[in-house]
């Protein structure tokens, strides 16, 4: 493992993109934050700007409109960046699937590096999706 | 301390590679502490190195539109103002008749280089957001170095010197009342100095999502976090330099230690701060700073012109 990967998994900032998930997502991906977690120890830490990021967490079912955006946020991200699906919706649109004006899947759009099901996924399984990628990140 | 030519002195020891690595130690302390207070466990001890490391290697986006030299110029901007103020105190400690009248103005003007770089980096990048955290930077950094400079200034006033050495070589001033108060001011000013919890509204994570930096990615962003980390060590050496007596080198391991300890004694103070305060808007900033702050540093002035 060269010492690139190792820094960069090690230190992972996270940015959360929410594209009108119902909440419930979005509160799990916060308390995955929560002291309790601590995912400090791991070197994640949350950022305000997608400029920071090199972990980028989507969430919610992504309209026509805001698809648009969230693959310009998508490519404002400096690379290598790495994106996580977080719950039934953004992985495959969950309950919204036949509404008008739902844009399909996230990685339609932005290429995925990890999916994490459930409605809304507990915050240990979000933290197992990262585990996952950084040890596939590592060649391990 | 006459090994090493200047040059090295300045890259090297004790300025830019010495300050960069006590800096980075300096976070990791801060991060530590700040997770104990929340009952955490915290990162491990080469955290601060990773971070730095990682945005080595990460793409760097200049914003289109921006202006493109500058917004890559001005945190170097900041890294020579931390390195070289570093440079000089750590002088002044090592050697005598290293240093030369006027270096305490000297290092005033060299410390508010990071804050000025942080700003010119913020225009430069053309980003709403980013404009309004540099102009945040800008009135914080017209705030408080009016009662910085007034309470470094009761300390020369006492001893009539501006010279680093002579103030070292004075008793210290946070033995008397007027330097107690001079010293709390500064303690208050560098928590502003460092855009630390409850000033950090140039950044402001919640509203701002980073504020003055928030088009910053790559290298560049990994220079600013390097200038930050460096002044979280640099302006506690500073203030022990001018208000505590300094570390004292060449007198035996207890003076040492008792130097290297007052520093890490405003480290912790102002990491309880910035954990228990929350964030004040930049008027009320402003008006602490040039209100009761500068009132403050006016009477401890004050106070050594009547001999306290
Ligand atoms: S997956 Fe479920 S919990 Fe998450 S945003 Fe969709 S509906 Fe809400």
């Amino acid at each position: 493992m060269s010492f690139a990967v190792r820094a960069l998994t090690r230190s992972l900032n996270v940015f959360h993109l929410g594209g009108s998930a119902c909440n419930n997502c979005d509160i799990e991906i916060l308390d995955a934050l929560t002291p309790r977690y601590d995912v400090e120890r791991f070197g994640l830490t949350l950022v305000g700007s997608v400029r920071h990021a090199d972990l980028i967490l989507l969430s919610g079912v992504f309209n026509t409109k805001a698809a648009i955006r969230a693959r310009r946020i998508y490519e404002q991200a400096p690379k290598p960046v790495v994106v996580v699906a977080i719950g039934a919706c953004a992985c495959t649109g969950d309950i919204f699937r036949k509404s008008y004006n739902w844009d399909g899947p996230v990685d339609r759009y932005i290429p995925v590096d990890a999916y994490v099901a459930g409605c809304p996924p507990k915050p240990e399984a979000m933290l197992e999706a990262v585990v996952t990628l950084v040890k596939k990140l590592r060649g391990a | 301390m006459e090994m090493l030519p200047l040059t090295l002195q300045v890259l090297v020891f004790p300025g830019l590679l010495f300050a960069a690595a006590a800096g980075l130690v300096t976070s990791w302390v801060d991060r530590m502490v700040t997770a104990r207070v929340q009952m955490r466990v915290g990162p491990p001890f080469l955290q601060p190195f990773y971070d730095v490391v990682k945005l080595m290697i990460k793409e760097t986006c200049v914003p289109a539109g921006g202006a493109r030299a500058l917004f890559l110029a001005a945190p170097l901007a900041g890294l020579a103002g931390a390195a070289l103020a570093s440079t000089i105190i750590w002088r002044a400690f090592l050697a005598r008749g290293s240093g030369f009248s006027g270096d305490v103005i000297v290092l005033l003007y060299l410390l508010t280089l990071p804050a000025l770089a942080v700003i010119l980096g913020s225009f430069a990048s053309r980003n709403p957001l980013a404009s309004l955290g540099g102009s945040r930077e800008m009135k914080l950094l017209l705030a408080y170095e009016l009662p910085f400079v007034l309470a470094v200034l009761a300390v020369v006033a006492r001893t009539g010197a501006l010279r680093l050495e002579e103030i070292l070589a004075a008793p210290a001033a946070a033995t008397r009342p007027s330097g107690i108060i001079a010293l709390v001011v500064a303690v208050l000013c560098m928590q502003a100095k460092l855009t630390l919890v409850p000033f950090d509204a140039p950044e402001a994570e919640t509203e701002l999502s980073g504020g003055a930096y928030i088009e910053y990615s790559g290298p560049p962003l990994a220079v600013f976090k390097l200038t930050r980390a460096m002044m979280l060590f640099t302006m506690p050496v500073f203030l022990v330099a001018v208000f505590g007596g300094g570390i004292r080198l060449g007198d035996g391991v207890l003076p040492a230690v008792a130097g290297v300890l007052k520093v890490v004694g405003l480290v912790v103070a102002t990491i309880l701060i910035r954990n228990t305060a929350p964030r004040v808007r930049i008027d009320q900033a402003v008006r602490f700073f040039w209100g009761p702050a500068t009132l403050a540093a006016l009477v401890a002035t004050g106070l050594v012109f009547v001999g306290l």
